[in-house]
């Protein structure tokens, strides 16, 4: 039998079965989760949605009430907070705000062994890596946003986690300088080497700067995958419906083979769903997703598993680098949205406008009724 | 002269109290300062502006005596109140929970009954027949009752400590409250424990709320006059009590001045170091 504390060495962090409630509201619901050493992992999901509780269930903030924690082969359920291997960027930094730069910076190395000048070159060192070299003298209250994250960066990193834990670290700072440290993140975590745990609400950060993302709902990881293929193949409704937009039809199954399903839309009429593509517990209704840039305005290079319908524009939204059209389908509710991001290359119909819109069968996702 | 309108609604507000503070406050001590470099023969003043006042206050041992004595026992009673009061406020703020409020309400509690009446309570529990000595008494511990509880300094440390544990653990609490948890969890994060945790992270964000409670215990203890009188015996009398008696059996109310008008300056200078202490830990928020 394999014992519980010979887990897995290549998975730096493994959660087995955690739960944690409170005030028997489920934050997080029997969650599994391996990461791998060196990656860089986005918790991805909504607020109130478990995220930030499993973070701090990995940093030893919050106790699990079931599961076990493993960090670097060894469970750690027992284990302070100041005893494990990682260190966190608290979402609001968590600036020492009686001490300055260098004291913060070097506040974790008090607790070492390390010699005076030591602590002092590495605490240069780290300042010159998040790119506040010179700042050892300023006082916390004297600094930007921008420049509070990176104290805190530097004062985790200073440690030599094995993990570094981010509590929505960008989500304080405005947008250029959100995308600026978005890249920067990316760029430290390649050259440090160290796994980075990153919690977001925010889907483009998640998608642009991680390896792998896990998307939360309720408690639950709905799904762990690439950024890639979560935008592509999202694996629940949820997932789909949070990730980027998603057009969303309520069809039915008419027919079945060992590879695709047909199904009927009262609009979009019958085509085949690729069974790779769907997911969920089987049943006759299914709701098919299609992204809106797989949605062809009047295009004429068709292929032969291209369908096609026609509608009437109702909305039209320029949002710079894309046009967003809107078209109403007597059986949807809600309004199908079409993307064109090439717009010099595309057709530029107007409001009233018929259209013949086409999509490829090969870029539908669907997801059986529950 | 314009005055507009804010501005005279301004000055009405403003009136009451400012004739208020003029002849309550700034009349009082100038006049006590004026008599404290005049003399006085008997019963008349004589107006000749003279040193001789400050000299006796400042160089006869006997008030050397009284004021060291006055500022070793506020410094001691603020001592031990921060001391004492310092794990309550902690406790309330951290371990409080839903009931901070109650707690609070708790801690006014001695305030219902006048400060006069706390004080000669000390006399009946720290008495020749009082409760400590009964109770010793009873235990069989002692033959006789214990003479060294009442009628000394210590006795004055006791009461005033008691007395004055509610006005430092309101400040120290309210800086308790305000230190962001977040510091907590980072120090800890950090490699903390929680003995180094209370060393670098909350004694030093508290010491706002612990400077404002030796400043408020502090100077009211240094001219404390009803303590030591009730409790102090002749080995406990303090600054004050000599002022009184200067101003009323010795009929030298000059040289009351000059002594009221001395501790005045040494409660002023103290307080003012604290109050740049306390500047120096404050311009970090």
């Amino acid at each position: 039998m394999i014992k519980k504390n010979s887990i897995n060495k290549e998975k730096i962090v493994d959660l087995i079965s955690i739960e944690k409630s409170f005030d028997q509201v489920k934050a997080v619901n029997n969650v599994c989760l391996g990461i791998n050493e060196g990656e860089f992992f986005s918790l991805l999901g909504p607020s109130g949605c478990g995220k930030t509780t499993l973070l701090r269930i990995i940093a030893g903030f919050e106790k699990p009430e079931n599961g076990d924690v493993f960090i670097n082969g060894k469970n750690v359920n027992f284990v302070a907070p100041n005893n494990r291997p990682t260190n966190m960027v608290f979402q609001n930094y968590a600036i020492f705000p009686h001490l300055n730069v260098s004291e913060n910076v070097g506040y974790g190395l008090r607790n070492t062994n390390f010699s005076k000048d030591q602590i002092l070159k590495k605490i240069d060192g780290a300042l010159e890596l998040v790119g506040l070299k010179g700042y050892n003298k300023r006082a916390s209250s004297a600094l930007s946003g921008g420049q509070r994250q990176r104290v805190a960066l530097a004062r985790a990193l200073i440690l030599k986690p094995r993990v570094l834990l981010l509590d929505e670290p960008l989500s304080a700072l405005d947008k250029n300088l959100r995308e600026q440290m978005q890249f920067e993140l990316r760029q430290l975590q390649k050259s440090v080497g160290i796994t980075f745990i990153l919690v977001t609400h925010d889907q483009t950060e998640a998608l642009t700067m991680s390896d792998r993302v896990g998307v939360m709902f309720n408690g639950k990881v709905d799904q762990v995958a690439t950024p890639e293929q979560i935008y592509n193949k999202p694996k629940t409704k949820m997932v789909a419906a949070f990730i980027g937009n998603m057009n969303f039809f309520e069809t039915e199954c008419k027919g079945e083979n060992s590879k695709t399903i047909t199904v009927f839309h009262k609009d979009l009429g019958n085509f085949k769903l690729f069974k790779n593509n769907i997911f969920g517990r089987k049943n006759p209704k299914l709701t098919v997703g299609i992204r809106p840039e797989n949605l062809k305005i009047n295009s004429k290079n068709l292929k032969r598993q291209s369908k096609s319908f026609t509608a009437k524009i109702v909305e039209k939204s320029f949002m710079g680098d894309t046009i967003l059209f809107s078209i109403n389908l007597s059986g949807n509710n809600n309004n199908t949205y079409i993307s064109v991001s090439d717009i010099k290359n595309s057709p530029n119909p107007n409001i009233g406008d018929e259209i013949l819109v086409t999509f490829e069968e090969e870029d539908v996702v669907a997801y059986y009724k529950e | 002269m314009y005055i507009s309108e804010q501005n005279k609604r301004g000055w009405r507000l403003l009136g009451v109290p400012f004739i208020f503070a003029i002849f309550l406050l700034a009349v009082p001590i100038a006049t006590m300062t004026a008599l404290s470099f005049w003399t006085q023969d008997y019963l008349t003043l004589i107006k000749t502006i003279t040193f001789e006042n400050y000299k006796q206050a400042w160089f006869q041992p006997v008030f050397q005596t009284l004021f060291a004595r006055s500022l070793l026992i506020s410094i001691t009673v603020t001592f031990f109140t921060i001391l004492f009061a310092f794990p309550i406020a902690y406790y309330i703020s951290f371990y409080g929970g839903k009931r901070k409020a109650l707690w609070l309400f708790l801690i006014t509690i001695p305030f219902w009954t006048s400060y006069l009446l706390r004080m000669f309570l000390w006399k009946v529990i720290l008495g020749y027949n009082g409760v400590l000595n009964s109770f010793f008494e009873w235990l069989g511990v002692i033959t006789e009752p214990l003479t060294f509880l009442l009628y000394n300094s210590n006795a004055v440390v006791l009461a005033l400590v008691h007395g004055w544990a509610p006005f430092a653990i309101l400040p120290i609490f309210v800086s308790l409250e305000k230190i962001d948890r977040s510091l907590l969890e980072a120090s800890n994060d950090l490699g903390d424990n929680s003995f180094n945790q209370f060393f670098r992270i909350i004694l030093p964000l508290s010491m706002p709320g612990v400077i404002g409670a030796v400043l408020i215990i502090f100077i009211p203890c240094i001219g404390d006059y009803i303590t030591p009188k009730l409790v102090g015996g002749p080995e406990g009398l303090m600054i004050a009590n000599m002022i009184q008696v200067q101003f009323s059996k010795a009929n030298n109310a000059p040289l009351a001045a000059a002594l009221s008008v001395t501790s005045l300056l040494i409660v002023g200078i103290i307080a003012l170091a604290f109050v740049f202490l306390n500047r120096k830990y404050l311009k970090n928020y």
